[in-house]
């Protein structure tokens, strides 16, 4: 028996685990352009929150049909990837169905519930592609959603169909070999799904149907570390990256900002009162707020790659809603893009972050971060746990802080306050008016 | 008879005294015309129950909530800082507002900068009230069999997990109450939140607070409660907008209760 195949498939093997590796590198570092944070509080909360919100799907069951349809994506992804063990054990040792002798009955009934997993995934990727293409779903027809995004969309789930039909052509042949007796083939006793198919490839000859066997194993297998790569490069990182990002949400209630402790000990000096540690000389600050992706924090970034562009942030944004350029999914899109960016002008020996282009301003506009009430809205709808409302928050301490850029109106509140210590302009002295009234009245 | 008190705080330091709960009135609470009835009648209703209570009065400032969101940390340290000196020397333990953005600030954000207190909103207040027996309702009056809805405050729902208080409450009275479309956790934001409240909105094809009028008014109901500032604002803007204002109310959770003691 000749090794070549086995030689084939460790080279194709090696070579994807290559690109892999510096693919992960190359993304970690893009991640760490952010600021760092720590987030290792309450490490049993974030278990559980992990194990809700990204294994147990939670957040994605307020839209039932989606939630249904992408349960069955994810069950069959994580499955059917058992298989991939053996596929990948066969391909190295030279064997065929290496665990079938070892299993028995639970390898047929293995593999009954692997072709039932295809077929859900296949049928629910054909329904996606209705959704996005024909339906058109409002939420994927937005205006950051043209070229690319839309494309990596449409893509995915026709290279999971193609995968799936992959495996049931591979089951279907290999069933009919092993009826007939071909040598190294095993009988299942009959594969309820790809049998179905049998009848299609009844009239081929043993030679032919070992050819068609083979290629739909070698497409199954070559296509499974090819879409591994391609998930690097798309939003389809999030089945990685989900589970990092959901263990690492904020805990806090939704309404805390983040506080500035650098603006707090520069106000306690301000205002006379003693810091905790008055000999410390004040930290040399940076940047207040966020210009660029390396003035956000680590987390900020890594929400980002996490973002699946589903865009149900979007269509629960009230100033989306109403037609303002705002829209929290294109705020995740930027991030990401502008770290792609920098990412891959450093490893080119380029400018990185010195390029003379900022996230704010040629990603991102003032007019879209005035926009946004901070309503959560954005935050709360996120299946896993992304939270744009902290960037948008972010930019706008830059904007005020370092530009003294806000709008004009704002600029009057914050007048209005340091003068008269309310964002309207009425005098102090009046604060204590509305009581006279009441103070007037009887009790009754 | 007496009349109705509202003490403040300096008033009863100079006597030794120090209340039960702090009523913090925010600057809607002291300035809005609108929204000064709301603080009457909250102001009413602590009277008539006998609650321990004080306001600041004039030493209230702003908590700085709007300059915080609209970026300007430093302006917001400034007013947080000494609000809770001020906050701290009256050793105060309990905090009650009727304005969701003040009730965040004082509860989420002022304990890193030294301030720890018990914050409620008034709707939570309310709620006790009524379940401890204290404010008795008469079920009748301008409400009864009225079909109400409840616009759920950002601030209050969303960021702190306040949905049942004010709906208890709203129960309390005989009326019928009726959800939007959006509601609870997907409620829709009245537009006026992260210091939106206090400049034009940016370009668009509507206005937020129209938009969420128009999924108010899609209820039937010719009341829309709402228990916080900006929303009365804002609802009542988007009713007369909508030219409803004769047939739609739009009430503060304290005004309806209030109004239902006859007080
Ligand atoms: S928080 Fe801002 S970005 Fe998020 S939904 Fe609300 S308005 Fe939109
Ligand atoms: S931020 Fe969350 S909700 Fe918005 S598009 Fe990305 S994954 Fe979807």
């Amino acid at each position: 028996m000749s090794f070549l195949p086995q030689i084939v498939f460790l080279i194709i093997f090696g070579l994807a685990a290559w690109i892999l590796a510096k693919r992960v590198k190359f993304l970690n570092r893009n991640i760490h352009l952010g600021k760092g944070t720590t987030r290792n509080d309450q490490t049993d909360a974030r278990w559980k929150t992990m194990m809700l919100v990204a294994f147990g799907q939670q957040k994605m069951f307020k839209r039932i049909i989606p939630a249904v349809l992408h349960l069955f994506v994810y069950v069959g992804f994580i499955i059917i990837n058992l298989e991939v063990l053996e596929f990948v054990l066969d391909g190295i040792l030279g064997t065929h169905r290496l665990f079938a002798p070892f299993l028995g009955g639970v390898y047929v009934a293995a593999m009954n519930f692997f072709e039932f997993l295809a077929i859900a995934v296949l049928l629910s990727c054909v329904i996606f592609l209705i959704r996005r293409n024909i339906v058109k779903v409002p939420r994927f027809t937005k205006p950051e959603m043209k070229g690319w995004p839309s494309m990596d969309g449409n893509l995915i789930l026709i290279i999971e169909i193609v995968l799936m039909l992959a495996i049931l052509t591979m089951n279907a042949t290999d069933q009919i070999l092993a009826e007939r007796g071909v040598e190294h083939y095993l009988a299942l006793g009959g594969l309820a799904f790809s049998g179905l198919i049998q009848p299609l490839f009844e009239g081929l000859s043993d030679m032919q149907l070992i050819i068609v066997e083979r290629a739909a194993w070698w497409f199954h297998i070559v296509g499974i570390l090819g879409f591994a790569i391609y998930v690097t490069y798309s939003k389809h990182l999030h089945i990685f990256l989900a589970f990092p990002n959901t263990w690492y949400s904020n805990l806090k209630p939704k309404g805390e900002m983040e506080n500035m402790p650098e603006v707090t000990n520069e106000v306690n000096m301000m205002l006379g009162i003693p810091t905790d540690n008055p000999n410390e000389p004040p930290a040399e600050i940076a940047r207040f707020g966020a210009k660029d992706v390396n003035d956000l924090t680590w987390v900020n970034v890594l929400n980002a790659y996490s973002c699946t562009e589903c865009g149900r942030c979007t269509s629960e944004c009230p100033a989306n809603i109403t037609g303002k350029t705002l829209s929290p999914r294109k705020i995740m899109m930027d991030v990401r893009d502008r770290a792609e960016e920098v990412g891959k002008s450093m490893d080119a020996g380029g400018k990185g972050l010195e390029d003379g282009k900022s996230l704010l301003g040629d990603y991102i506009t003032k007019e879209e971060i005035n926009a946004c009430t901070s309503c959560n809205a954005c935050v709360e709808a996120c299946p896993v746990n992304i939270d744009p409302l902290s960037i948008i928050l972010q930019m706008r301490r830059y904007v005020a802080m370092e530009e003294s850029g806000s709008p004009a109106q704002w600029n009057s509140m914050f007048q209005n306050m340091e003068t008269s210590f309310s964002p309207w302009k009425f005098s102090p002295a009046d604060r204590f008016n509305w009581a006279e009234k009441v103070k007037e009245e009887e009790i009754k | 008879m007496s009349n109705y008190k509202v003490p403040t705080m300096a008033e009863m330091a100079a006597k030794g005294e120090s209340p039960e709960v702090l009523f913090w009135v925010g600057c809607a609470g002291s300035f809005d015309e609108r929204y000064k009835a709301v603080t009457q009648a909250f102001v009413k209703i602590l009277n008539k129950v006998g609650v321990s209570f004080a306001v600041l009065g004039p030493e209230e400032t702003c908590t700085g909530d709007p300059a915080r969101r609209a970026g300007n940390e430093f302006l917001f340290q400034m007013q947080a800082v000494a609000n809770i000196q001020v906050l701290n020397g009256y050793n105060v333990k309990k905090v009650v507002t009727a304005c969701p953005h003040c009730f965040n600030t004082i509860k989420n954000e002022y304990p890193e900068l030294g301030g720890n207190y018990e914050v409620i909103h008034h709707s939570q207040f309310l709620q006790q009230l009524i379940n401890e027996g204290k404010v008795a309702l008469q079920g009748g009056g301008e409400f009864k069999g009225r079909k109400i809805t409840f616009h759920d405050s950002c601030y209050l729902g969303r960021a702190n997990n306040v949905y049942e208080a004010p709906r208890e409450v709203i129960k309390a009275l005989d009326v019928e109450l009726v959800e939007m479309k959006r509601c609870k956790t997907k409620g829709l934001c009245c537009g006026a939140g992260g210091a939106q409240m206090f400049k034009e909105p940016e370009n668009g094809k509507k206005d937020i607070n129209v938009e969420r009028t128009e999924e108010a008014l899609a209820t039937g109901a010719n009341t829309i409660a709402v228990g916080c500032p900006f929303c009365l604002t804002m609802m009542s803007d988007g009713v007369k907008n909508k030219n409803k204002e004769s047939e739609v109310k739009v009430y503060d959770l304290a005004e309806m209760i209030a109004k239902d003691m006859g007080i």
